[in-house]
This record gives C-alpha cells, sequence and structure tokens, in this order.
C-alpha cells in the first residue's frame, strides 16, 4: 500500500513538473501590445539599472512633491507613487524576466509601468512584444519632433516607436593634450581630428606613439564599439545564424597588429583595473574611445585632478555611441495617464531637457536644446582644457547609426571579446579564436545553429 | 481492559512526535532538494530553453542532450578541474599533516601554538568570492604584485600571470590550499592530540626516528580523519565554481582551461538551457555517485 501511495506521488510530481514548463505563452513580435487604458492605479513601477534616471525625475519632473526617506518611492502632487526597482546590470535583466512572466497576472499596482532599457539588449524586449507603442498612451510624433531621428527609429516596430530616450550617447575620442603634442606635435582637436580621420592615419600616428614610448589604446576592447556600430547588418537576421560582419573582422585584425606590434597595453576589456588605470594622470596611454557619460563622468574620475586640462575631444575615424538607453511602457500598465505625462516632461519638453543637460552635464535627447547649449560661447569643459565639447557630440549624435541593433547583441559582444583575448594574445591561433567564439555563443543562444565567418 | 487499550494509545500517540519532529526536515528536502532533482532529471531528456523572453519546449527528445554533451569539450572540463582540485589538495593534504605533526610536537616546544592554529583558520573564514576578486585585483597586470616586481628589478615588462594556463591554474590552486587548509590542520591535530602517546613514545624510545614514527605509528591511526578530509575535499572540488568563476569573469580563461564543470553548467543557464544543463547534472549526478560507492567500500574495508 505504501509503495503504490508512493509511485502516486511520484507520478503526480512528474505531471506536475511537466505542466509547470508548458504554461509558457508564445508571443510574436508583430501583435504589439495594448495598454489598459480603463482607469489609473495608484503605483507607477519603474525598473531602472542604476539612479540616474531616478535623479531625473526626482529634480526634474515637476509633478513631484515628494521623495521618501529610503528613496526608494517618489510621490507626485496627486497621491500617485512612483516606486523605484533598481538592479545592477549584471542582474537587471534576471529580475525583469522574473517580473515580466507575471506582468499578465498581477495586480494592477504591482504591474512594472516603465521600463529602463540598455541598447545592447533593448531589442531582446521589443521583439518579445513587451513594449506598448508610445502612439497608444497618446504621445503622438509631433510630441518627439524634438528628439533626434534616430534615436526614434532604433525603437520603432511596425512603424511604431515603442520608446523614448532621455539622454543620447554619441561617441567621441578622448586623448592626452600632452601625450598629441609630443606625437603628433599639436594638441589643437581640429588638427588631431585630422591626423585621426581614418583608420589608416589612426594606425600611423599609433606607429607614431610607439616610436616616442606611448601606447595608442589602453587594449582589446577600446575600439570595438567603434567598429561594431558600424557593421553592414545586425550580428542575427534569422534567429539561427550569427553573421559576423567584415567590420568586426577589422577589429580582430587591427586589435591583433596592435597588440603584435605594441601600440596597446594589453588591458583584456573595458572597465578592468588595468584599463582605469591607463586612463590616469601617468600612464602612457594617448587616448580613449568614450561616450558623452564616459568622458563627464568615468573619465574624469579615473583621470583624477592632475588629469584636469590635459584631455580633449576629437570625432576620431568613425561615428559611434556606447551606452544608449530607452524608456519603454511595459505591456498592461495601469497608469497611461500618468506616464503619458511622465515621458512628455523628460523626452520631449525641451525647457526641461536644457535643464537637465546644463546641470548634470549629459547630452539629452533634444536636438534643439543641445544645439543651443552647443552654441553657447560659454559652453566647454574645463576638464577637456576649455574646449566646448557639446559641440562635437551634437554633431555626431545624428550621424550613430542604429539600424543595425538585434536582440543578441549583448552576448555576440561580451563572447566576441572574451573568445578572441587569447587570440590577441598569443594564446591561441585565429581559428581557434572562431572556434571558441562559435561554442561560447551556441552556449548562450541554444537556438543558434551557424557561424558565418566573412571571406 | 479499557485501561490496558488507554496505555496503547498513549504509547502510539507518543511515537507519533517522533515524525512530528523530523517532519520539517523531509518537508525541507522534499521541497528543496527532491523536487529539483527529480525536475532536473526529467528536463535532461527535454528540449527546453528561452529565447529572448520566449519559451521554447519544453518538447522530448529523448538522449539527444547526452549525446550532444559528448560532442563537446566536457572532458576537457573534467580534466580542468581535476587538475585543480589535485593541485589544491594535494599540497593542502601534504602541508596539513606536517604542521600537525609540528603543533602537536612536545618536545617542538612552539610557543603560541593556538594563535598559529587560529591564523591558518582565518583565511577559510573568507568568502571564495571575495578571494578571487582579491587575487585578481593583486596579480593584475597593473597590481601591487607586478609593482613589486617590477620595483624590484625582478622583471622590466609585467608579468601577465592571468594570460598563462600555468599562472591561473596555480593562482586558482593556491587560492583553494590556503582557504581549507586550516581546518584540515585543526582537525589533524585534535585527532593526532586525542590518539594514546604511549605507542608513539615508546616508538621513539626504542629508537625510530621521529618521522619514522609519524609516518608508520601515528599517519596509520589517522585514516578516518584523512578519509573524511578527502570526501569533503573532493565533494567541494567537484563543485569547483565561485574561485575560478570570479578570477577568470566566467570564462576559464586563457582557451578554458580553468573552466571547471559547474562553470561549463553555468554557461548554458545563461540561455536558460534547462535541458542541457538539466543533462550535465544528470553526469554529474552519476559521477559523484560512483566516486562515493568506491570510497564508502574503501572506508568500510579499512574498518574491517
Amino acid at each position: 500500500m505504501r509503495k503504490k501511495l508512493l509511485s502516486l506521488l511520484f507520478m503526480g510530481m512528474m505531471t506536475m513538473a511537466l505542466c509547470t514548463g508548458c504554461g509558457g505563452e508564445k508571443k510574436t513580435a508583430s501583435d504589439l501590445p495594448k495598454a489598459d487604458t480603463s482607469k489609473e492605479g495608484k503605483v507607477i513601477n519603474i525598473c531602472v539599472y542604476q539612479d540616474t534616471m531616478k535623479n531625473f525625475v526626482n529634480n526634474y519632473y515637476p509633478e513631484v512633491e515628494s521623495v521618501s526617506k529610503d528613496g526608494e518611492d517618489t510621490f507626485l502632487k496627486d497621491g500617485t507613487k512612483i516606486h523605484w526597482i533598481v538592479n545592477a546590470s549584471e542582474v537587471f535583466q534576471t529580475k525583469l524576466d522574473e517580473m515580466l512572466k507575471k506582468q499578465d497576472t498581477a495586480e494592477p499596482d504591482e504591474r512594472i509601468d516603465i521600463i529602463d532599457l540598455e541598447g545592447d539588449y533593448m531589442k531582446k524586449y521589443l521583439d518579445s512584444g513587451v513594449c506598448v507603442p508610445l502612439s497608444d498612451i497618446g504621445i503622438t510624433e509631433e510630441d518627439m519632433a524634438g528628439q533626434y531621428p534616430n534615436t526614434k527609429e532604433a525603437i520603432t516596430v511596425d512603424g511604431k516607436v515603442c520608446g523614448a530616450s532621455v539622454e543620447v550617447a554619441p561617441g567621441l575620442f578622448a586623448y592626452r593634450r600632452s601625450i598629441a603634442k609630443d606625437v603628433l606635435g599639436t594638441d589643437d582637436p581640429d588638427k588631431v581630428q585630422e591626423m585621426l580621420s581614418d583608420w589608416d592615419k589612426f594606425d600611423e600616428a599609433a606607429k607614431k606613439a610607439k616610436e616616442k614610448g606611448y601606447y595608442m589604446l589602453s587594449g582589446f576592447a577600446d575600439a570595438y564599439r567603434v567598429f561594431s556600430n558600424n557593421m553592414s547588418k545586425p550580428w542575427v537576421s534569422d534567429n539561427q545564424t550569427v553573421e559576423v560582419d567584415p567590420s568586426i573582422m577589422k577589429w580582430i585584425k587591427m586589435t591583433k597588429e596592435y597588440t603584435d606590434a605594441g601600440y596597446n597595453h594589453k588591458s583584456t576589456n573595458v572597465f578592468t583595473e588595468d584599463w582605469m588605470k591607463d586612463q590616469a594622470a601617468d600612464a602612457k596611454v594617448f587616448g580613449f574611445f568614450y561616450s558623452t557619460w564616459g568622458i563627464n563622468f568615468t573619465l574624469v574620475g579615473n583621470a583624477g585632478e592632475e588629469g584636469f586640462g590635459d584631455w580633449a575631444v576629437c570625432k576620431g575615424p568613425q561615428p559611434f555611441y556606447w551606452g544608449a538607453s530607452w524608456l519603454v511602457v511595459a505591456k498592461n500598465t495601469d497608469n497611461p495617464e500618468h506616464i503619458k505625462d511622465l515621458l512628455l516632461a523628460l523626452t520631449c519638453n525641451k525647457d526641461i531637457m536644457k535643464k537637465i543637460s546644463q546641470d548634470v552635464n549629459t547630452f539629452v535627447n533634444n536636438s534643439e536644446a543641445m544645439t543651443e547649449i552647443a552654441n553657447d560661447p560659454k559652453s566647454g569643459s574645463d576638464f577637456l582644457g576649455g574646449q566646448n565639447h557639446v559641440a562635437l557630440f551634437n554633431e555626431v549624435a545624428p550621424t550613430i547609426n542604429f539600424q543595425n541593433i538585434c536582440a543578441y547583441d549583448q552576448g555576440c559582444t561580451l563572447d566576441m571579446i572574451y573568445s578572441f583575448g587569447d587570440y590577441f594574445l598569443g594564446n591561441i591561433s585565429l581559428d581557434e579564436a572562431k572556434t571558441a567564439f562559435e561554442t561560447a555563443i551556441k552556449e548562450r543562444y541554444p537556438n543558434i545553429k551557424e557561424i558565418k565567418w566573412p571571406e | 481492559m479499557s485501561q490496558k487499550r488507554q496505555k496503547k494509545r498513549k504509547r502510539s500517540y507518543y511515537k507519533r512526535w517522533g515524525y512530528i519532529y523530523t517532519l520539517p526536515f523531509f518537508v525541507g528536502f522534499f521541497v528543496f532538494f527532491f523536487i529539483p532533482l527529480v525536475s532536473t532529471i526529467l528536463y535532461s531528456f527535454y528540449e527546453y530553453y528561452t529565447i529572448g523572453l520566449v519559451e521554447v519546449g519544453p518538447n522530448f527528445v529523448g538522449l539527444d542532450n547526452f549525446i550532444s554533451l559528448l560532442q563537446t569539450e566536457l572532458p576537457k572540463y573534467s580534466l580542468n578541474t581535476l587538475i585543480l582540485w589535485l593541485g589544491g589538495f594535494l599540497p593542502q593534504l601534504a602541508v596539513a599533516l606536517l604542521l600537525a605533526s609540528w603543533f602537536t610536537d612536545a618536545r617542538l616546544m612552539i610557543c603560541g601554538e593556538k594563535f598559529f592554529r587560529m591564523i591558518l583558520y582565518m583565511p577559510g573564514m573568507i568568502m571564495a568570492s571575495a578571494w578571487a576578486m582579491m587575487f585578481f585585483t593583486l596579480f593584475s597586470n597593473a597590481g601591487p604584485v607586478n609593482s613589486l616586481l617590477m620595483d624590484s628589478g625582478t622583471v622590466s615588462e609585467p608579468v601577465s600571470f592571468m594570460s598563462s594556463v600555468a599562472g591561473t591554474r596555480v593562482l586558482i590552486c593556491f587560492m583553494f590550499f590556503i582557504m581549507n587548509l586550516g581546518n584540515s590542520v585543526i582537525l589533524l591535530s585534535a585527532t593526532i592530540m586525542g590518539l594514546d602517546r604511549d605507542i608513539y613514545e615508546s616508538a621513539r624510545i626504542d629508537g625510530c626516528s621521529h618521522r619514522r614514527a609519524f609516518f608508520k605509528v601515528v599517519v596509520p591511526s589517522l585514516r578516518p580523519v584523512i578519509s573524511y578530509i578527502i570526501i569533503t575535499s573532493m565533494v567541494s572540488g567537484i563543485q569547483m565554481f565561485d574561485l575560478p568563476q570570479i578570477f577568470t569573469d566566467g570564462q576559464g580563461s586563457p582557451n578554458r582551461t580553468s573552466m571547471t564543470l559547474i562553470m561549463y553548467l553555468n554557461r548554458h543557464l545563461l540561455g536558460n538551457n534547462y535541458g542541457l544543463a538539466g543533462a550535465l547534472s544528470v553526469y554529474l549526478f552519476l559521477v559523484s555517485g560512483i566516486l562515493c560507492f568506491f570510497i564508502y567500500r574503501i572506508l568500510n574495508q579499512r574498518e574491517e
């Protein structure tokens, strides 16, 4: 009897385990989700991966009444509460994915309303049908007229814009004035730009830098974003094949040459200890490809006081961006009216956006506001020796190519940089590195069956 | 008659408490161990992963997951795991035996022996992840170890420890060694102190050297403790994950020569590939089971 009971229990459990797996709902990108516009909830849940957006809302959204002591809640004048769900980048997607699974069944006030998505994984959520078109909550094309058009195209699905950026992250090449004088004979940004305007010239400058005892770049991943933002097609177009772009092959070739010739300092990735130390005043690295936040915050911090005034920026060989993010409205949101108002203030209101840019030294997604700041004779950065970098950012921002963003960007970027590190160091051959990338990417994305390399 | 029945009922009433008291363990075991175990084994026969947020499967695929795992570099990762474990464990056992013999040797008259034992135990109290991060910083190209080497004139260029196979493996083994050393020393010296000193003393009086007496008299009496240390260390060796994972940023670099089995398992969880990860877990379960069986037999033989 007992045995029978036990086996019955076993069977029940197995069937249960089976059923839990079957519950997954399958959605395609074409049927865009709808917002629940019947009535407004009392809590707006916003998922972010850092505090930047929270600070923008708390400090610049006119409807804010007060902020709770622990900073987790922001109260609006009409009594509605914004609840901030902050998860660091490393766990952001895991936690978000868990929460989104309950999005259809959760109580209205528990549902996620806004998500801050980084460019590297934004498409994953767009393709999964999580994001409501902004037109559904009443934000029109006219409202968004001030935004840089490419930031809107990047997040358009079936002709409908599904998100909006507060900031744009155009990239520039930040270089050390003192080293530029020694190597190129000048530190004037225009003249330096002339000498670095394409990759051949860049290589020449690297050779000169080496002769003078400097490194052109810090390591392997430094130039990666410049090449990966200029690919001719997305990494994956059919959910089965990774197509490695010729632009990526150029990065591999260049990085190998630079490593063998001693043009770089062999730091294995960005944001490593070695990489950050290469930005200090006593380091010997010529320059870094960095975007807005990188130059205004990261570089300033790493360069330290001694580096103040010793840096300048130029456009470099190709336009690129690094770290753009979009605010999207989650499906089944119960606060469409509030979200509309919030997004209009932070992503469409020129005055508010201009104020944000001036106060926190960031590049906001409003071309009119940024042009005004760029043309203001008072604009300029002390860190960059008085150079007006906003003007340069403003020239690069409209030229960024967001067309080839896909849901596989983050994984491809990570595995590409890691897999080829050993090749650059000379530990493995090019073919072995390619195999390593293929293995890694197939592990990460089980649906990928084939990896195509350009001839 | 009725009194008898009452007595009987009372006894069975007390008997029931035993079950109730042990119930929390069984409930916990069932929910947190048994159900995951069964579902892992079950999923290993299915194709089951996610693309973005879309779940694929579970579709029954038979033994496909097991077969496709055999076509990967699984032997390489098994060998890595073995090398990293033995590289840390063998020195750990040897040094622990040596230190334990010193600490318990009355003739050496070591001062502050308790203090040293505490110092040795301290590394084990630090989290493995903290160790890995500390070593990563210490041995990076611009780290303090390289500055020291360069300032002292030993090397002219910074040594890239983590880009060589030997460098990475030795450092991971060393962390494993230093973390587990203190525990073994305490276990061994406590056992040695509990041994009957008479045999050892008489061997010494008969003219046996300290070393000989140690290996011929003390070590054989330590067998049960040494077996215990081997088993616990092997279990943590098979499960080695946090040290190499954090030390190599999850890559098992260079070229996956320090990627352990659990790190490889973790790679499959990036794509929520429950099917393949489940199959790998089943392999690990089988290997651990076989190893446990052998060690259990060896242990039992010795007791006989």
